[in-house]
């Protein structure tokens, strides 16, 4: 019996198919990402200058962490998973509550006449306040604020925040100004 | 018709090898694109908190970091287990603070330096306390611009 011949693989598209695998990788790895929550920290000036100082009653919001990890907002106690839903009420004002925050008629391009919320949370923790809840606290507010832009998105471009343009988005962000104020540290437990 | 004489030298021939040069070209060229040097041993444990609300930090280039924690498990004989604060590669304390952020500044050019973004990649357990003062020194250092380092939580992904 006469020996056949195996045929030969050919490799020329190896470099190809090397191509494919290298661009495949390159598109969908993301190697550690870094993510976090981001926020402006305000200049360093006069105390009396805090935008919170001035502010009337109605338009803000005391959110105040103590030392060991309670929350507690506009006076009362409150759980965490709460707070999201009282700082949207309190960023929108749906009813436009005589309680809640002023609204100051502004001019937005792509927007119109909105009325801009003159809503502002300051938030105050303890020198003993565990990182972990204070930005669990920063975490919530942060939902409330984006539930807003989002609704508001949704309202008027019928699409979601993320998916708007960059002029679409500075219409909203105007809208809808992300104001929480951090007053100066308290030490009531004396920790370190 | 001229044909091709068929010669009885029917062995296999090897697969070809003249490619694999560019294969291993590849491959470095992926590690070369995707590996971002860590520059700095990390002295600290950080085990960032988790937040739903996280968002990607953009503009790698731009960000300074600063790590605070209880000292890593090899390190803590030595330095205890009380939170410290680590800039480039060494413990620093707070008054190094400014002038670290002066130098990162310095680095960045002229242009970019509005945008420098400090991104504090801090303990879940430590106090307030340390970055309360972490935050003042960087208002004094007029570095405004900072991110709290977070762990994107998936489990939450669905009520945003």
């Amino acid at each position: 019996m006469a020996k056949r011949k195996v045929p030969e693989i050919n490799s020329g598209s190896m470099a190809d198919i090397a191509f494919l695998l290298l661009i495949f990788w390159l598109m969908t790895t993301s190697m550690n990402v870094d993510s976090g929550i981001a926020r402006k920290l305000p200049p360093l000036v006069e105390q009396d200058n805090d935008p919170g100082m001035d502010a009337h009653e109605r338009n803000v919001l005391m959110v105040f962490v103590s030392g060991n990890n309670q929350l507690m907002v506009a006076g009362q106690r409150m759980d965490i998973s709460g707070l999201c839903e009282k700082a949207k009420t309190f960023i929108t004002n749906p009813t436009n509550d005589p309680n809640m925050p002023e609204k100051e008629m502004t001019d937005i391009p792509l927007l119109g006449r909105y009325p801009v919320s003159k809503g502002l949370i300051s938030l105050q923790n303890d020198r003993g306040t565990s990182y972990d809840m204070y930005l669990q606290v920063q975490n919530e507010l942060t939902k409330a604020y984006n539930q807003a832009k989002d609704e508001l998105a949704q309202q008027k471009f019928g699409r979601s925040f993320t998916d708007l343009n960059d002029e679409q988005r500075k219409a909203v962000n105007k809208a809808i100004p992300v104001k929480i104020s951090e007053a100066e540290p308290r030490n009531l437990t004396g920790g370190k | 018709m001229a044909q091709f004489k068929r010669n009885g030298n029917k062995e296999t021939p090897g697969i070809s090898t003249s490619s694999l040069p560019d294969i291993v070209f590849m491959i470095l060229f992926f590690f070369m694109a995707t590996t971002t040097m860590r520059e700095v041993e990390l002295k600290v444990q950080v085990d960032a908190p988790k937040a739903s609300e996280a968002q990607k930090l953009e503009k790698k280039s731009l960000v300074s970091y600063i790590y605070v924690g209880p000292p890593t498990k090899a390190l803590a004989p030595q330095f205890g287990t009380a939170p410290r604060i680590q800039l480039n590669g060494a413990y620093s304390s707070l008054n190094n603070i400014t002038e670290f952020i002066a130098s990162e500044r310095d680095k960045l050019s002229e242009k970019d330096r509005p945008d420098m973004t400090v991104s504090l990649k801090i303990d879940a357990t430590t106090k307030m306390g340390m970055v309360t003062d972490i935050k003042q020194e960087l208002r004094r250092a007029n570095a405004l611009s900072i991110n709290y380092a977070a762990a994107k939580d998936k489990g939450e992904g669905n009520n945003r």
